[in-house]
């Protein structure tokens, strides 16, 4: 889960960081108040993704006027695939110099990763592959923590004109806070040295784990609520994995992978597929509530069933789907692909209740569906 | 251990819950050797047949276990892979999805300390055909599982299996199967299952099912190349959209990390045969085998 500027900075202020006063505005007119208390001021788009000074979502304002004027611009602005509704107001800072840190969860050391370089403000993949020999890194065994004495190790021959130890310590706290909010990712880019040596905070990007959202639910309040298409945000709440495609032939399996999987033949095919539904585990009750799902989408033209049982079983699957069958009574061509754990089973029960037989495969089944979609076209 | 072997001492925590029961049954029938369980609130008890302790480190004393097995609720895991490690588990398997990454890192850091091999989490376990299996694995159904001369292993446990029953379609059989699981952070990466799927009696050619996000297939590609043997390779997510998390935590491409196409040119470059479809692993086998 993702967090926007605004509700990340706290986190770090929490630890002991500085970052710059400022206020969160959903209107121009409270820009310009915020501004009057401020002075000199930064505009800054609040949307849960980056590179949003390029996009002409962060502007400076001397003014109460202009930071209105600003505000008035980059509210209702598009960055990326989201729509601009809060700006955050924050008093204009004195930058010397800009540096990046950050801690995250590194899949090769197995443990949190803490890294600093000196090339501030440029986004990670820029810094690693222009300046990588100014992209300190330091693995730390998270059963011990990560202390001043590693964070000055860290940073030893790197100079920073008389800030070492202001940034070593907020290393330190950086990685605090990583720890206590259950952190993905924590990243303060840029950190920021102001003219009077002070080391302040002066942008955050905190992804939240979603695995420990259930040991963080306060914190998780404050998350940006992921993008969802209205099918996707019916199969969230229903605890079904659904993301909205732009195809015509549904998929409908179990596992992440093997429902992946669907979607690449479908593809290699030569058909679109509609949306990734994914039924995993034990409940049936959810095979009815997929089904509803897939085939709510307009302008689906075909629908491809591929069970795969393994810890999911196809006969539970197969009968959660069947008890749906007469009530929802899909009006496009289905074409089934049944193997693993209870496939005879639930092949038996297909043939019994509507008389159709699996196809021998997956990729027979995905032709197929592609096929009847294009014939339907 | 990554491959567990018929003599392998197996014991199960979380084994009196009903997945717990329902495969510790199933893997008996196969002929693993369970020896024990763990459950704090039923310790002194049978379940199984076998009896079940307070922890496992009170279970070593009295079984000797080399590997556990984890049917255990996510924030549980931390808890009962350190109990496992302290009682000197070999091994851990973790079935276990949604596990919070910072309790898996720490777990990994202890086992690392202890030399405990991690397998998962997240993944539904492993077969070593006709001997043993850990997990919820298919393993005694004989159109998926034979016995034969490929390994294989995968991230994802459905599609793992798809991928073990056309190598029996396709006439062939397998020597063992290692799912790795579908977390960011895996104790087990898809290197180090090559590696031991390579030094595993009996296996003459390696498939490897791997899925977008991360760089572990890239990785597995360096120790391809130094391989004697044919690896055949299937990567899901090729048609999935970027930024999105594909179903497994580990499944989402950002910016032009963990794509498609940068596994397949690795892999290619190191050799091995990347299938587009799963259906084709039996003519890749045929050629390998020619």
């Amino acid at each position: 889960m993702n967090f926007e500027e605004y509700a990340a900075k706290p986190l770090l202020a929490a630890s002991g960081i500085k970052v710059p006063q400022s206020v969160l505005v959903y209107h121009a007119d409270a820009a310009a108040e915020a501004a009057e208390k401020l002075g000199g001021c930064v505009v800054k788009a609040q949307v849960p993704t980056g590179k949003r000074g390029k996009a002409g979502g962060i502007k400076l304002a001397d003014s109460p006027d202009e930071a209105k004027a600003h505000a008035r611009a980059i509210l209702g602005m598009t960055i990326g695939i989201h729509t601009v509704e809060k700006v955050l107001i924050e008093e204009k800072s004195d930058i010397r110099r800009e540096y990046y840190a950050a801690v995250l969860n590194d899949p090769v050391s197995k443990g949190p990763m803490v890294m600093f370089s000196t090339e501030g403000g440029m986004d990670i993949e820029e810094i690693a592959a222009e300046t990588p020999e100014k992209l300190k890194k330091h693995a730390v065994d998270i059963r011990n923590g990560f202390s001043l004495e590693d964070a000055n190790a860290m940073l030893k021959g790197v100079d920073l004109e008389g800030a070492e130890a202001g940034v070593a310590d907020t290393l330190v706290k950086l990685y605090d806070a990583y720890m206590v909010n259950d952190a993905e990712l924590l990243e303060i880019n840029p950190l920021i040295v102001t003219g009077d040596g002070s080391v302040v905070a002066l942008d955050c990007k905190f992804t939240l784990d979603d695995s420990a959202i259930k040991r963080q639910e306060e914190l998780a309040k404050n998350g940006a609520p992921e993008k969802l298409t209205e099918l996707e945000a019916r199969g969230e709440s229903a605890g079904i994995k659904y993301i909205e495609l732009d195809g015509d032939v549904c998929v409908l399996a179990n596992g992440a992978g093997l429902t992946m999987t669907t979607m690449d033949v479908v593809r290699h095919h030569g058909g679109a597929p509609a949306n990734f539904c994914e039924i995993g585990g034990e409940a049936y009750t959810k095979a009815r509530f997929a089904l509803e799902m897939v085939l709510a989408k307009p302008g689906i033209k075909s629908l491809v069933v591929n069970f795969c049982g393994a810890f999911a079983r196809c006969d539970v699957m197969m009968e959660g789907l069947l008890g749906a069958w007469e009530e929802l009574k899909p009006d496009i061509p289905v074409f089934f692909s049944i193997a693993g754990t209870g496939d005879e089973e639930a092949i038996r029960m297909l043939k019994e209740k509507l008389n159709m037989d699996p196809l021998p495969d997956m990729s027979a089944a995905c032709k197929a569906a592609v096929d009847a979609a294009k014939g339907g076209a | 251990m990554i491959i567990p072997r018929k003599e392998t001492r197996i014991l199960v925590q979380g084994i009196t819950g009903k997945q717990g029961t329902f495969w510790t049954e199933r893997m008996q029938e196969y002929g693993a050797t369970v020896v024990g369980g763990v459950n704090p609130k039923k310790a002194g008890t049978e379940h199984c047949g076998v009896p079940v302790h307070a922890s496992a480190v009170d279970a070593q004393k009295d079984t000797g276990f080399d590997a556990s097995l984890l049917f255990i609720p996510p924030l549980g895991v931390k808890a009962a892979a350190l109990d496992a490690i302290e009682g000197g588990a070999k091994m851990i398997l973790c079935l276990t999805e949604h596990v919070p990454v910072h309790d898996v890192m720490y777990v990994m850091a202890a086992a690392k300390e202890a030399g405990t091999r991690v397998v998962g989490p997240n993944t539904a376990g492993g077969v070593t055909v006709d001997e043993t299996f850990m997990g919820f694995m298919p393993a005694f159904n004989e159109r998926i599982f034979k016995k034969g001369t490929v390994g294989v292993l995968s991230r994802s446990g459905s599609l793992g299996t798809l991928m073990c029953q056309n190598i029996v379609t396709a006439g062939y059989g397998q020597t063992a199967f290692v799912g790795i699981g579908g977390d960011p952070v895996i104790g087990t990466t898809t290197r180090d299952a090559l590696e031991a799927l390579d030094n595993f009696p009996g296996t003459e050619a390696v498939v490897m099912v791997g899925e977008i996000g991360g760089a572990m297939e890239e990785d597995a590609a360096e120790y391809a190349k130094t391989m004697n043997k044919p690896v055949i390779a299937f990567i899901a997510g090729g048609a999935a959209p970027p930024g999105k998390k594909m179903g497994h935590a580990g499944a989402i491409v950002m910016g032009d990390k963990g794509t498609y196409a940068s596994k397949k040119t690795a892999l290619e470059a190191a050799g091995v045969n990347v299938l587009s479809t799963p259906v084709h692993v039996g003519d890749a086998l045929n050629e390998a085998f020619k």
